[in-house]
């Protein structure tokens, strides 16, 4: 596969390693009265759709950008590559 | 002086052989010659040899089918000694000077093979027999049922010896990429290559062409082959124009990257001295441009097995091409007008030709005998074809005398590629075959098909679809290139799939699969396409069914009364044709299997006569033996002892490190961390536990503290990747607003573990400051200057549970660092160590290591649970708190010795009670790590123990089935040596 990395371009699939859905990204509140029940969720219940997927890629063998990725898990068709880190600015994480 | 060989007797006039070129061959030490040009089958069939193997199951008698890649059966060992290779197409291997090869799959000779007596019990052997038969008792099966099969079954062998050849990998791009050389593909590759795209042309073949050599046929009224021969020279003058010969495109992989392999040497005896034997290529390409043919397919009649028989667009390869004529007599079966043109090519070459004809109605021969209507019923000769069996239209039979019979039941087109991102070829009733989905979405993207892999058979059709494809996958403006003028003549077919009758008939001739087994799988129930496929094996072969499938979904369609695209095709994967594993590994063997890591001192080391061990990629130290020492425990006892006892030094660059800088870098590590570092004073260090967001541990280290805004944090050898990729994980995605950045360090500074009692002294004579205890108390840091100003980093921390330090330097100066400290510590004995005595020290002091952070403790597990902090938001935190991994009465790491301080613990062993059943129920615990302690005089290990912080002075067992040991131990404090830390903060 070929990634179209935002800042580097075109790039090998090779070149990144993998690590799911991108949901990763919305980590629950610590503080919030169902946290327990939250990160359970968070941490062992994962969407595995057999098609559109927005996942995490990092690219370990290049400028080590974690991206998000959304492909199709039926036919590897690459819609989407983002910044992470705009992904997670964007859903509201700060610092 | 030339040895003496039979003369070339089936050899004819014509082809596109180098007669000049004499080659001489051996096949089972007989010698024979054949031509530059030649392929062993067309050699060994010149030679009149039709005979080349014996079949899988039934070691019947077998020849060549095909002319090319997609033979089922001439497969044949090549080569010998360290270069034989089995089950290689001998329809495919180029003849060179001095080929050996041999036939397979034989008990005895060829023409004499002991097991066909398979063939005579092929009543039982039938399909599902193994799965039917060998059940019971159960224990035969791997002593007696699985070696018996595996000896009788079974392709080629083994040479067993290691590869002397190199392969290659290598990586193309180009705008299109054209598959197959024949006339749909040079045309494509011509029309782009004129629009100025970078194009690669690769074609399995050693010529390219395609069935342009293989035919009789005119191309602008000259013969095809020049046509062909014309054209590839001009697309080899281009200099936008790769042509790839002797290179299977292999399959057709996501975004446009197909693989391929390219036979660089395999037509040389052995590769040129700097040449690899084969390379793997990945090309990648905006578009491609399938021409990858036609295959001929078979019909399936009594007896369709035997050597001389074959598909008719063979025959017509061996005498146009090779100049070879299968036998002198020859007959035709045949549905379609195809099999008349092969009948008058051979006709045209002095053989002796009668066609049966399938249709009632026929093409008008001029010169050959037609026999319409009729059918083959069966087949005579042994060890290759004498006589064909007929029914004629009229019910009569009739005996030919031949030994070469061409069967003709259609062509198939190649859509293989097409198919490998799971798209369904679709039928086509003219032709009476599938075709590739051109539909939206059908095709691999980028992908167009052209020729006769998309159904257009006619030599002018070819050429024009291999233009239009190339101008349509391009989007190229214009007229279209100049179509040269070639035959159009249409596909005239009539189905027609099996004779029927009593006898075998093969579908499958490499499985030896015949009708009667589909017939088999459908009356049990195994109808579906791919329930056939693997009940009856059925294009399950090397070959995989290239020639068998679609017989075998006919008849599965008409024994179940629906139609061949109801029965539908299983999916075609990659590789087209095998691969040799030696070329998906590339020069990855051996050393070179993965990198090599050396650390800084690793000259040195060697210097020393260091013993080495892999540690991930990095070979670290693992003991310095002396003189003298026979075992490896007495040299890493006396490390142990002399850095316990004095002061010892050890290389432990490999641990990860990785540089935190920014005003958040305190808040990053808290969360990070389970413990906290927000108040980490500058000049400290902490040890630190890293936790998975599901609460087990996933690594520990320290951090460092040099400035308000800079740690320096250190991982485990094993863990410094991922424990970076989640660091920077977290940087990204959860906290993208900290001011903080990360970088991993871990090659940049060589760093040295200098511990034992005499470790200041030594360290003092390098350390350009006070180092005192009061200067530099225990956990201490700080950005320093060694040997007179060299910058450095030192630490005071200790694995060992010694005074201890770690001091690093930048990279280069690694080597010339280690030499000082030795000089230096020369006065007090200093003993360079390995990663064995370190392992024991880090042992008898009870510190985790990888061992113990194993993916399935926790803090808790670990005797750390105090350190998660409950005041901050850290990974893990919430999920460490959950019920079930806080169970009171649950694992504890404990430490534990023998009773009989003579025993020998076992890693690994589990605990049990002191008496009482062994068994998962009683099942007490485990021993994470276990070794000799020198400085306790015997064994002693770390162990998890079900609440094991409350049974220290109990005695349990240790057990291991495994290695047949059972003994007594008794729980104790993991901490063996100096509990209190008095050493380290000496």
């Amino acid at each position: 596969m070929i990634i179209d990395h935002p800042l580097l371009g075109p790039r090998d699939s090779s070149e990144f390693t993998y690590m799911g859905d991108a949901a990763l990204i919305d980590r629950p509140d610590p503080e919030a009265e169902d946290a327990a029940q939250a990160f359970y969720e968070y941490a062992y219940l994962r969407d595995n759709p057999a098609g559109w997927h927005r996942e995490l890629w990092f690219h370990e063998a290049g400028d080590r950008s974690w991206l998000v990725v959304t492909r199709n898990t039926l036919t590897h068709e690459i819609s989407n590559v983002e910044l992470a880190r705009d992904v997670a600015r964007s859903r509201g994480r700060s610092a | 002086m030339r040895m003496k060989t039979a003369a070339q007797k089936n050899r004819l006039q014509g082809g596109q052989i180098d007669r000049e070129t004499e080659l001489t061959f051996t096949f089972d030490g007989k010698r024979y010659r054949g031509h530059g040009g030649d392929t062993l089958a067309s050699a060994l069939l010149a030679n009149g040899v039709r005979l080349m193997g014996r079949s899988f199951k039934y070691h019947r008698p077998r020849g060549p089918v095909s002319a090319g890649s997609e033979e089922p059966n001439a497969l044949v060992e090549l080569r010998s000694g360290d270069r034989q290779e089995p089950n290689t197409r001998a329809t495919t291997a180029e003849l060179f000077d001095g080929l050996q090869a041999r036939s397979q799959n034989r008990l005895g000779s060829l023409s004499f093979d002991l097991l066909a007596v398979n063939d005579r019990l092929s009543n039982f052997l039938t399909a599902g027999f193994y799965y039917k038969t060998f059940m019971w008792p159960k224990a035969f099966w791997e002593k007696l049922y699985e070696p018996v099969i595996r000896r009788a079954a079974g392709l080629g062998s083994l040479s067993l010896r290691e590869d002397p050849d190199v392969y290659d990998k290598g990586f193309l791009h180009c705008d299109l990429l054209v598959i197959g050389a024949g006339p749909a593909g040079l045309m494509a590759a011509l029309t782009a290559a004129r629009s100025g795209v970078d194009v690669i042309l690769a074609d399995e073949d050693f010529r390219m062409g395609g069935r342009l050599n293989a035919e009789t046929l005119t191309i602008d009224a000259a013969p095809a082959a020049d046509w062909a021969a014309r054209t590839v020279a001009e697309l080899a003058d281009l200099p936008n124009v790769r042509l790839m010969p002797r290179t299977t495109v292999i399959g057709a992989f996501d975004h446009g990257i197909y693989g391929a392999v390219e036979r660089v040497s395999d037509h040389l005896a052995a590769p040129q001295p700097d040449k690899p034997r084969q390379i793997l290529w990945r090309i990648y390409t905006r578009r491609t441009v399938l021409a990858a043919g036609a295959i001929e397919r078979p019909i399936a009649f009594q007896n369709n097995d035997r050597p001389g028989i074959m598909t008719a667009s063979a025959l017509r390869t061996y005498a146009n091409r090779y100049g070879v004529a299968v036998d002198r007599r020859a007959m035709i079966f045949t549905n379609n007008d195809d099999g008349h043109r092969t009948a008058a090519d051979l006709q045209a070459k002095g053989i002796k030709v009668i066609v049966a004809d399938v249709r009632p109605e026929t093409p008008r021969a001029l010169d050959y005998e037609v026999l319409a209507g009729a059918q083959v019923t069966d087949t005579m000769g042994r060890l290759g074809l004498t006589f064909v069996k007929l029914q004629l239209a009229d019910g009569s039979e009739r005996m030919v005398e031949c030994g070469a019979l061409g069967v003709s039941g259609g062509w198939n087109p190649n859509v293989h590629m097409t198919c490998h991102h799971r798209g369904r070829p679709q039928w086509n009733e003219r032709l009476a075959a599938f075709v590739p989905d051109s539909r939206p979405g059908g095709l691999p993207e980028g992908m167009t098909v052209a020729g006769a892999a998309n159904g257009d058979f006619s030599t002018a059709a070819a050429l024009e679809g291999g233009a239009r494809a190339a101008r349509a996958v391009l989007d190229l403006r214009g007229a279209l290139p100049e179509i040269p003028k070639a035959e159009d003549r249409p596909v005239r077919l009539q189905p027609f799939w099996q004779v029927k009758g009593a006898g075998r008939a093969w579908i499958d001739q490499q499985n030896d699969v015949t009708v009667k087994d589909v017939t088999l799988s459908h009356q049990e129930g195994f109808r579906s396409v791919e329930h056939l496929k693997r009940y009856t094996t059925l294009g399950m072969a090397t070959d995989q069914g290239k020639t068998a499938n679609i017989g075998g979904l006919a008849i599965m369609a008409e024994l179940a009364g629906k139609s061949i695209p109801e029965v539908g095709t299983t999916i075609f994967r990659p590789p087209y044709t095998p691969v040799a594993i030696g070329v998906l590994g590339g020069r990855h063997r051996g050393q070179q299997f993965h990198p090599k890591r050396l650390t800084p001192s690793h000259a040195w080391a060697q210097e020393q006569g260091a013993v080495f061990v892999e540690v991930g990629n990095w070979l670290r130290a693992q003991w310095f033996p002396r003189t003298g020492e026979t075992t490896w425990r007495e040299s890493v006892d006396r490390e142990v002892l002399a850095t316990r006892g004095s002061v010892g030094v050890c290389d432990v660059t490999t641990l990860g490190k990785v540089d935190v800088q920014g005003a958040d870098a305190a808040e990053f590590l808290n969360r990070i961390y389970c413990n906290g570092f927000a108040k980490l004073p500058v000049g400290k260090t902490r040890y630190g536990l890293m936790l998975r967001e599901d609460g087990i541990a996933m690594d520990d280290g320290t951090a460092a503290r040099l400035a308000e805004d800079h740690f320096v944090v250190t991982t485990t050898t094993a863990n410094a990747l991922s424990v970076y990729r989640h660091m920077e994980f977290v940087r990204q995605c959860l906290v993208p607003d900290m001011d903080v950045q990360l970088i991993s360090t871990t090659e940049a500074w060589a760093q040295f573990a200098v511990a034992g009692p005499k470790a200041r002294r030594v360290l003092e004579k390098i350390v350009d400051q006070d180092i005192s205890n009061d200067a530099f108390p225990f956990m201490a840091c700080a950005n320093v200057t060694v040997c007179g100003g060299l910058r450095a980093r030192l630490f005071r921390i200790s694995f060992s549970g010694e005074l201890a330090y770690e001091i690093a330097v930048p990279t280069a100066y690694g080597d010339a660092l280690i030499r000082r400290i030795m000089a230096a510590g020369a006065e007090f004995g200093i003993t360079p160590y390995g990663t064995e005595a370190l392992g024991v020290m880090r042992i008898e002091k009870g510190h985790a290591a990888g061992n113990e952070l194993n993916g399935t403790t926790t803090a808790l597990n670990l005797g750390m649970a105090r350190m998660v902090s409950t005041k901050k938001d850290s990974i893990g935190a919430v999920l460490s708190r959950r019920e079930g991994l806080n169970d009171p009465g649950g694992l504890r790491q404990v430490g534990i010795r023998p009773a009989d301080r003579a025993d020998q613990i076992p890693a690994g062993a589990h605990l049990m009670a002191a008496t009482g059943p062994v068994d998962a129920a009683h099942d007490q615990g485990y021993v994470s790590s276990a070794c000799y302690s020198p400085t306790l005089g015997h064994h002693i290990a770390l162990a998890f123990l079900k609440n094991g912080a409350n049974r220290l002075g109990e005695t349990l067992r240790v057990v291991s089935p495994l290695t047949g040991v059972e003994l007594a131990v008794e729980v104790c404090s993991p901490h063996f040596v100096d509990p209190e830390g008095d050493r380290l903060r000496a």
